[in-house]
């Protein structure tokens, strides 16, 4: 087919992209309906957890910090797909980029609402989540700007703000294309986001500029979110925790987990919605090799935390170390070093090998093997604490368990909804720039 | 607050105390399993030598009340912090359970009230009215008994003298048959506290984090 969408007359790109906005299958009504249910059941779990305590977790003294951590952690890892890659595709032009960036603005918005809420979920008073926000208040007080996690609540809402501007922004055309002509309900919602779009030369000067901007400043929102969410941990005195690395080896999982995460999606669009033209195998090859550069940066990143820690032979640095690599957690390490790092290598690195199959397979083991690289850095440390008089255990609780797998759902649900609503690819990118072409 | 590790027999009469003094919730046999043990001051034990010919040494942790105390800063509701008589103190009504004190307490000493908190019948009817009742999803810990510290300042300032050394003392000292502990004013350097602190005995727990602690443990060197 052909190799470059850009070579398709105007009148069917708009024909193939809009047309899944019209049209759901039977399959699309079956996983968002299932997906919602599962959040549902996510959210009851939530409720349980709320009218009983933070009991019904299987947190104790010493493991304070659980599952939930791991998710915030993680989720916020994937919304690193979007904007960081979209921004640097932006900003240094790469043509290719067209068909990507929307779709994995979109997961940045998703996963960051999701990552969002586990901080909340993890109070044991989350009905007072509001008190760590500065503003003028009846108790007379402010929250401490010393805590990391104050300088946290702030990273993730500024992130998510920008996010939403910057998936929005680019929107703009070509809502007010579909604005023009659909059912009543949706020419008033897209007529509504359109904000009155005419198309002129101001109004596409006055974008492009904003775009730009935008992209300069998120890519500096994106580095410092993660490197803040990874200064909770090293912020601490806790062994392992306290280490200057974790900044940009937190940004550096995140960008890997976010980039596997985003094949994945494109993947699954170009199959789903029949979008072969758009996706071509370039996409796949130039993000496999992306994959690959992330997958050698983050071994060395884990090479160099582990190494010191085991040449230094600090006692109760080595506990951690020792459950990781030989203790209860060996398995999980040596899977997640297996996933992380010998399956991307070998699969994207050896070019007979890589495939959009490769990708996925290598992708699908990434996320596993972040979320246990999260596990791993947050649990180990916690259940060997400096006093061994306090050692413990940490088995996640069903309401654990049942509260993640709804966040996935949820991603899943989100985001075929925004398929269906918002073309996912932005068509007027597409748009030549002399009106006669146009036909 | 000093704690002489060689008069300590383990007996935890400190803890039980403790337990009636400052309210605090009971953990059912299944919940302590799981680690959900309510302390604010624990017995840990230190074993030496091997069986049959072992010994057994005590140490009783609780919150070190430490002057550079970790868990301060991290709080982002200001819910632990140092009072100007030196308390490492925890404001209830401002917590908010983010966990972030605990977990940066090198000594973990902090509980977390899991659930409301419950008593078995009828334990309920010897609540100490002078301390408040925490509800779930709140973190607490050792106060050094602060509303004892309290009356006894008040009784002093209502007879205009000064607080006599040995005057105030926490729960855990009060009943520690073997008068293992000692409470009093380290900034006096005449008190008892201030004397044994200077003791050649005198350690102080995990010093080299910079901590600070105000916990004085002695102890006859090995």
């Amino acid at each position: 087919m052909a190799e470059h969408p850009e070579l398709l007359p105007y009148g069917i790109i708009r024909e193939d992209l809009f047309r899944p906005l019209s049209r759901a299958g039977s399959k699309w009504w079956f996983t968002v309906v299932a997906c919602f249910l599962l959040v549902v059941a996510g959210l009851a779990a939530w409720g349980v957890q709320l009218r009983d305590g933070l009991g019904v977790t299987g947190l104790n003294r010493p493991v304070f910090w659980g599952l939930y951590i791991v998710d915030f952690v993680f989720w916020i890892g994937i919304s690193h797909a979007g904007t960081l890659i979209s921004a640097i595709l932006r900003l240094t032009d790469a043509a290719w980029r067209k068909p990507v960036t929307r779709a994995a603005e979109a997961i940045t918005l998703f996963a960051l609402m999701i990552g969002g809420l586990f901080p909340i979920i993890h109070l044991g008073r989350a009905w007072f989540f509001y008190w760590l926000i500065p503003y003028p208040n009846a108790r007379l007080m402010w929250p401490n700007f010393r805590s990391p996690l104050v300088w946290d609540l702030t990273a993730i809402v500024t992130y998510v703000t920008g996010s939403a501007i910057y998936l929005y922004l680019p929107l703009i055309p070509d809502m007010a294309q579909l604005g023009a002509h659909n059912k009543p309900w949706r020419r008033k919602l897209y007529k509504a986001l359109s904000l009155g779009w005419t198309g002129s030369d101001r109004e596409w000067h006055a974008l492009e500029m904003a775009m730009k901007l935008n992209a300069v400043i998120i890519l500096a929102v994106a580095i410092s979110v993660h490197t803040v969410v990874a200064w909770d941990f090293s912020m601490s005195i806790a062994p392992t925790w306290h280490s200057t690395i974790f900044g940009p080896y937190f940004v550096v999982g995140a960008i890997f987990s976010g980039i596997g995460a985003l094949i994945i999606v494109m993947a699954t669009l170009r199959r789903t919605l029949h979008l072969e033209n758009y996706l071509i195998k370039r996409h796949f090859d130039n993000m496999s090799k992306l994959l690959l550069t992330m997958s050698l940066l983050w071994f060395y990143f884990t090479m160099s935390e582990h190494i010191t820690i085991w040449y230094g032979n600090e006692p109760k640095e080595m506990g951690v170390f020792g459950q990781r690599t030989r203790g209860d957690y060996a398995f999980w390490f040596w899977l997640m070093v297996f996933v992380n790092f010998v399956v991307p290598v070998t699969l994207l690195g050896i070019k007979k090998l890589r495939s959009v199959k490769t990708a996925v397979i290598a992708s699908f083991g990434v996320l596993i093997g972040m979320w246990l690289e999260r596990y791993l850095i947050v649990i180990p440390t916690l259940v060997t604490p400096r006093l061994a008089s306090a050692t413990s255990v940490y088995t996640p609780s069903w309401v654990e368990l049942m509260i993640t797998v709804a966040t996935f759902a949820a991603m899943i649900m989100l985001y075929l909804l925004f398929a269906r609503l918002f073309p996912i690819i932005a068509v007027w990118e597409y748009k030549p720039h002399s009106p006669e072409e146009e036909d | 607050m000093v704690i002489d590790l060689d008069r300590c027999t383990g007996c935890e009469a400190c803890v039980v105390a403790c337990h009636s003094e400052n309210n605090i919730g009971m953990s059912t046999p299944e919940e302590a399993a799981r680690g959900r043990v309510n302390h604010w001051i624990r017995i840990d034990r230190y074993y030496e030598g091997q069986f049959p010919d072992i010994k057994v040494k005590y140490r009783p942790v609780l919150c070190q009340h430490c002057d550079e105390a970790p868990c301060e800063p991290v709080c982002p509701v200001n819910a632990t912090y140092h009072n100007p008589e030196g308390l490492n103190v925890q404001v209830y009504n401002r917590c908010v359970g983010t966990f972030y004190c605990a977990n940066n307490c090198p000594y973990t000493v902090r509980s977390f009230n899991w659930f409301d908190p419950k008593w078995p019948e009828p334990m309920q009817l010897q609540h100490n009215p002078d301390v408040s009742i925490r509800p779930g999803g709140v973190m607490e810990k050792c106060t050094f008994c602060i509303q004892r510290i309290k009356r006894v300042e008040d009784q002093a300032d209502a007879a205009g003298r000064p607080v006599a050394d040995g005057e105030v003392q926490p729960a855990c000292v009060q009943s520690c048959p073997a008068e293992a502990m000692i409470f009093g004013d380290l900034n006096d350097p005449d008190s008892k506290v201030s004397r044994l602190a200077g003791d050649g005995r005198a350690t102080k727990l995990m010093e080299e984090l910079g901590t600070k602690p105000k916990v004085v443990y002695l102890e006859k060197a090995r």
